[in-house]
């Protein structure tokens, strides 16, 4: 039983491992596309710290970065985040009942470590799961943006290498697996298209923001569920 | 990007994750609302994916632009690991550019 126990958590660190070096490159490709759009070395560093939310880091820069308006990429970043209601809405018992455990824990709550603890079956493994991986994506996120800011400075000219080329082909990257779900991709598709048609008449970072209306295309292929989902 | 705006996102996306924990015993989501959720957030990004890799202020950004984008899009939809699908936009686009494509 106790080597059963083991070779879990041999898996499990292992899983974590994988994850946090794929968060370390993007954190990596973040700091120096950052930095490429103009931003000085250690804004996306304070960012990663204080928001911890590759996405919605992005978006603000990207949006700002095109031209548009703080309130816009504010506004942007809070709409992307608000998914994490939900997760914390699902997982919120591994935290504890601490306060301190409580606001750490939160500001640790990213799709990963919610991926992560609902993965597992036992509420002690759910909790270790959930701290082992928010607690490395963390560190490995914000060191590499670190890195990947200060050797972002080192490349001058950033549209002769292409840069601004690199940043919607890495949140491209980011948002593929979410577009296999058709009623996702049609809203998506409807979103894309209502941004690009209103960029030459409105200010920039608006465009974006009105993409939302695509989410009246977003139909769920399954109208009424027969029986209630497990989880519920 | 001032650093006020950094502060009044990272407030914010620290008050919505720690709500979740707080009020879990009390508040549940319909179902439809956790997915309309998810889903704001994937057109939000495809949508900025599209405005960045087409447009450059007001106009086209330009076919070096746009050939990058979607080489380093058909990369990601190949599997190719994250790094090489970053750089293969950028050389695309840089590489265009060398060869006079605006």
């Amino acid at each position: 039983m106790r080597s059963i126990w083991r070779t879990l958590d041999a898996v499990l660190l292992r899983d974590v491992a994988a994850v946090a070096l794929g968060a370390a490159v993007t954190g990596a490709s973040f700091g120096a596309i950052a930095v490429g759009s103009g931003l000085p070395w250690w804004l996306p560093v304070l960012m990663s710290l204080l928001i911890f939310a590759g996405g919605s880091q992005f978006m603000a820069v990207g949006i700002v970065a095109a031209g548009g308006s703080p309130a816009a990429a504010v506004l942007a970043g809070l709409v992307l985040n608000a998914r994490h209601l939900p997760f914390g809405l699902a997982v919120g018992d591994v935290l504890g009942k601490n306060l301190l455990a409580r606001v750490v824990g939160s500001h640790l709550l990213i799709d990963e470590s919610t991926a992560f603890a609902m993965s597992q079956k036992d509420p002690a493994r759910a909790r270790a799961a959930y701290w082992a991986c928010g607690v490395a994506l963390f560190f490995c996120w914000n060191i590499a943006v670190l890195v990947g800011a200060l050797a972002g400075q080192a490349v001058g000219d950033t549209a002769a290498f292409g840069l601004d080329a690199a940043f919607p082909a890495a949140m491209l990257a980011l948002t593929l697996p979410a577009l296999k779900d058709a009623a996702t991709r049609n809203a998506a598709l409807v979103g894309a298209v209502t941004a690009l048609a209103t960029t030459p008449f409105l200010p920039a970072g608006v465009p974006v923001l009105l993409a939302l209306v695509g989410l009246f295309a977003f139909r769920t292929t399954k109208k009424e569920e027969p029986c209630p989902s497990p989880q519920s | 990007m001032p650093v006020a705006a950094v502060l009044i996102l990272a407030v914010g996306t620290f008050a919505i994750r720690f709500a979740g924990p707080l009020l879990r015993d009390r508040v549940t989501l319909p179902k439809k609302v956790n997915d309309l959720m998810t889903a704001s957030a994937t057109v939000l990004l495809f949508a900025l994916v599209a405005v960045t890799a087409l447009t450059s202020g007001k106009h086209f950004g330009g076919w070096a632009l746009a050939t990058g984008v979607v080489v380093g899009g058909v990369a990601a939809w190949r599997k190719v690991p994250f790094v090489a699908v970053i750089v293969l936009a950028a050389a695309t686009t840089a590489g265009l550019r060398l060869a006079g494509v605006a």
